[in-house]
């Protein structure tokens, strides 16, 4: 850890994006294209970690880690998979209605634990999906993951998730149909209201994305305008994809503000949260931050110097309003590269320097409370979870090179998304 | 009013005090005048409201009762549940004198017994306020029985007809049990009855988690009960914001309380003295087991056998008596008030109504309900208070709205006190200084939402309220630093 310690900015920034890349090489399964939610024993595929890897490859090749071939065999192994696996109201297909179940067999693809049919991890798969046939323009093999790219996104029945009506549900099983969940505040869902909107074959309707605007709340917040919502990681991931800079839809042409803008708001709330420490865990200051969703210690209440501590398991932990048990996310600070580079290095360095134990082979765990006394030293997630790495490999690639933001933004149908959400202005309107 | 609480059963000294105030024994009904200028029907907090207020302004006023007087509010609704959250407070309190730098005292059970007969001497104490006897000293015409329009300007009640020139029916509301099979077996309570129980259930199971579902679920729990709340919706008070009800998921699951959200109740059956709710959460199903199952769920409007249609007074069986912005019904001579007929179903909304009514009826009064402030407050801990709009209601009538947060861990007051969560949100449209609305998260946002009320009604916009002085430290430092933030906002970036 010293070691990195003493690396330069770019030098560290380097390291800890190409570890973090690795893991979606080293927890995927070759055969299939499929990779691991966590690097834990037996873990399954999340269709979401999917749609970063797919959109890590680029990165991959033009950081030199990975051949073009490769990338591009990688790639259409995961495509070729997801277009011939069952697509069914079986209870153990791979998905329904062009949808895929949260999580399914690393081997046979097929749904485990009874999960959800996952719309937002849907769109992160297809983002990535999308990534991959605008990226390989090549003949051969890249040529059929275009065509592959195309079908996959084209067969999502986005209309189908409405419901019948003009909001986006969260989820759907085979056992009970539509989950009560619906999209209620600001959150990760932009991306998947826009590929939705952007569809020529099953569109959403315009008006669930003004409807779910009608439940934002803009709040001044610790001497902060932002659009508010709490975990770190919903400023984050659509983000990762789409760049934000300059185009806004009427929310935020109402607020003369954009989604990258409120992203560099939500860091200051967070620092300013971390400084404040309303809570008195241990080592929270304006350096160690990154309150968001990721494993936890699991559910328990403790009674700690005279109160009551309730933690977590793995769950969304927000700020200021909480749930916040003094967990953050290790990754979360220098995942905010691209919006804050001062506060994301500061603060990364701060958390290297003071618990190196939460960078492991270089990659970051998903959480760590050092409120809660373990060994002296707090809890800490066991391995990596996919997501975190997978996003930390795109931000950072974005901060340094805009590589991703630069493809997904030639997409027509993100376009089209985009222009049917009301976003505008900026490079939407060259 | 009516239908709802059973008569208390009778108990040592308070309780025949209390009784003598709310349903004197051997009452006898006067003799009714020629023509009363108003009618009221239903002796709760709107009728109560409106039948004073009419008698000080000198007119003749008829109150008709058919239960005790006092309604929901006082017998099975606002006061025995505060009374009890009291208690259970303060015994909560006990745990948390070790981070004051106290001795982790050891708490012996809570006597159950001695909280309800707590809980029956507050009643009989606030029962004192409009017993009956200073109904009739203050010359209004007290009747108990069950009433009845008999034309478009009579009432019948026990035997006699009473003549109106302007009627108010303010009858209130009742739980409406929900319709599983099983629930009528095993039996069950609802706020009408839950607040006569004499022993604590080791085991309660709550269903419903609107204000009252949830003040109980936790207020049971405090007091030592192990309860389970269910809840039909993905978060607890669908009336609330979303930080609000989450802050308060989360303070009853550290006090211990079960929660299940999103979750339905779908059967009820009893097995070895044991009553099981079966329940399903999407595609999984489960039984809680219970000894006591409380409704907290569904009110339905007292409307039956009261001759409305005769009367030509609009209603339904959902909505209860159509009225409108002036609480008038379609009987031009008669108005509603309270849960009968209004949306706000909560004390203080259905006391203004029915003073409302009284003008509007009596006094040639234009004034309409909707310009109306009403605050309102659910009664956990930490509470949580509202007045004016929320957020969402503002975006939807195209409102531009910001709103100012002050986290209540951030005011002096709040650290010296050790609060850790909570929070005033002042909502303001934008481009102006004038306050829409505002929610308030903490241990008494029911007084602090009242300052709120105050301000809007007298139109004090976030620049003067941001030079009122306040006492300090105190939580409603909150307050003013919400509007401080605002004229910083506005210096920096004139756009508040």
């Amino acid at each position: 850890m010293d070691q990195l310690a003493a690396l330069s900015d770019d030098a560290l920034i380097a390291r800890l994006q190409r570890a973090a890349f690795s893991y979606l090489t080293d927890y995927a399964n070759p055969d299939n294209g499929l990779v691991a939610d966590t690097s834990r024993k037996g873990s399954p595929c999340s269709i979401a970690v999917v749609g970063f890897a797919l959109s890590c490859y680029p990165v991959a090749v033009a950081r030199g880690w990975m051949t073009r071939t490769e990338a591009a065999s990688r790639t259409l192994k995961a495509l070729r998979f997801f277009a011939q696996s069952a697509q069914s109201d079986a209870p153990d297909a791979t998905g329904y209605k062009g949808f895929y179940y949260h999580f399914l067999d690393m081997q046979t693809g097929r749904r485990v634990w009874r999960c959800e049919l996952s719309l937002v991890d849907t769109a992160l798969l297809i983002a990535g999906m999308l990534i991959a046939g605008r990226y390989f323009d090549g003949g051969g093999e890249e040529a059929e993951i275009r065509t592959l790219a195309d079908a996959l996104y084209r067969r999502v029945d986005w209309c189908w998730a409405q419901n019948g009506t003009d909001a986006v549900l969260q989820g759907w099983k085979p056992e009970c149909g539509f989950l009560h969940y619906g999209w209620e505040g600001y959150n990760e869902a932009i991306i998947l209201y826009v590929l939705g909107l952007g569809s020529p074959t099953f569109p959403l309707t315009p008006s669930g994305y003004r409807r779910w605007g009608l439940t934002y709340q803009w709040e001044n917040l610790i001497d902060t305008d932002v659009l508010y919502s709490g975990p770190l990681f919903t400023h984050l991931f659509s983000h990762a994809w789409i760049d934000f800079r300059g185009i806004r839809d009427d929310f935020m042409r109402e607020k003369r503000s954009d989604y990258f803008e409120n992203t560099k708001g939500a860091i200051a709330v967070h620092r300013e949260y971390g400084e404040r420490n309303p809570h008195d865990f241990r080592a929270y200051s304006r350096d160690f931050w990154g309150v968001t969703a990721g494993d936890g210690p699991s559910d328990q209440q403790l009674r700690l110097d005279g109160r009551d501590l309730r933690f977590f398991g793995y769950m969304s932990r927000g700020v200021p309003y909480g749930p916040d048990d003094g967990t953050i996310a290790p990754w979360a600070m220098l995942a905010t590269l691209p919006f804050d580079a001062d506060a994301a290095l500061t603060g990364t360095r701060h958390l290297l320097e003071t618990y190196p134990q939460v960078c492991k082979a270089d990659r970051f765990s998903s959480g760590f409370n050092p409120t809660l006394p373990l060994e002296g030293e707090g809890w800490l997630s066991e391995g990596w979870y996919g997501l975190d790495q997978g996003l930390l490999v795109m931000m950072i690639e974005n901060y340094r090179s805009g590589l991703i933001w630069q493809i997904f933004r030639t997409s027509p149908y993100v376009q089209a998304g985009l222009r049917r959400a009301g976003f505008d202005g900026g490079w939407l309107q060259l | 009013m009516t239908t709802a609480p059973a008569t208390p059963k009778a108990k040592p000294d308070n309780d025949s005090v209390f009784l003598r105030r709310v349903r004197p024994a051997g009452w006898q009904n006067p003799v009714a005048r020629d023509v009363y200028d108003l009618a009221v029907i239903g002796a709760g907090p709107a009728g109560i409201a409106a039948a004073e207020s009419a008698a000080r302004l000198g007119f003749t006023v008829a109150l008709i009762e058919r239960n005790i007087v006092g309604g929901n509010s006082l017998n099975a609704g606002s006061v025995p549940s505060k009374a009890l959250i009291k208690t259970a407070r303060v015994y909560a309190a006990l745990h948390e004198l070790e981070a004051f730098g106290a001795p982790m005292p050891i708490t012996p059970p809570l006597d159950f017994t001695k909280a309800m007969e707590r809980k029956r001497r507050v009643l009989t104490r606030i029962s004192e306020h409009h017993s009956v006897e200073k109904l009739a000293a203050l010359g209004i015409d007290v009747f108990f029985g069950v009433a009845r329009f008999d034309t478009a300007d009579t009432v019948l009640i026990a035997g006699q007809q009473l003549r109106f020139n302007k009627a108010l029916v303010a009858t209130g509301a009742r739980p409406q049990p929900p319709n599983f099979p099983g629930l009528d077996a095993i039996g069950y309570r609802t706020s009408a009855t839950m607040f006569e129980i004499d022993d604590l259930p080791k085991r309660l199971a709550v269903i419903g988690g609107g204000p009252l579902g949830c003040e109980m679920a936790q207020a049971f729990c405090r007091l030592g009960a192990q309860v389970t709340i269910v809840q039909n919706d993905p978060k607890f008070l669908p009336r609330e914001e979303r930080d609000a009800a989450e802050i308060l998921s989360r303070s009853m699951a550290r006090d211990g309380v079960e929660i299940r959200l999103n979750t339905t109740v779908v059967g009820a059956r009893a097995a070895d003295g044991v009553k099981i709710l079966e329940t399903t959460n999407d595609d999984v199903t489960c039984d809680i087991e219970t000894d006591e199952v409380l409704l907290c769920i569904g009110r339905v409007p007292n409307v039956e056998d009261l001759g409305l249609a005769v009367a030509g007074i609009a209603f339904d069986q959902e909505h209860g008596v159509k009225t409108d912005d002036f609480l008038r019904t379609t009987n031009a001579n008669v108005y509603a008030a309270g849960d009968v007929c209004m949306t706000l179903k909560f004390t203080n909304a259905a006391q203004a109504g029915g003073i409302m009514a009284v003008r509007n009826a009596l006094c040639s009064g234009q004034e309409r309900l909707s310009r109306l402030t009403i605050p309102w407050c659910t009664y956990c801990d930490p509470e949580i208070g509202h007045v004016g709009l929320h957020v969402w209601e503002a975006r939807q009538q195209s409102i531009p709205i910001k709103s100012f947060t002050v986290m209540m861990h951030d005011v002096d007051r709040g650290i010296t006190d050790g609060l850790t969560t909570g929070f005033v949100k002042i909502h303001v449209a934008e481009g102006t200084d004038k306050i829409l609305g505002a929610t308030i998260v903490a241990p008494r946002a029911s007084e602090l939402i009242n300052e709120m009320s105050v301000i809007m009604s007298a139109g004090i916009g976030m620049n003067d309220l941001a030079n009122i002085v306040h006492t300090y430290p105190a939580e409603s430092g909150a307050i003013v630093l919400a509007a401080r933030a605002y004229v910083r906002d506005q210096a920096i970036f004139g756009k508040a």
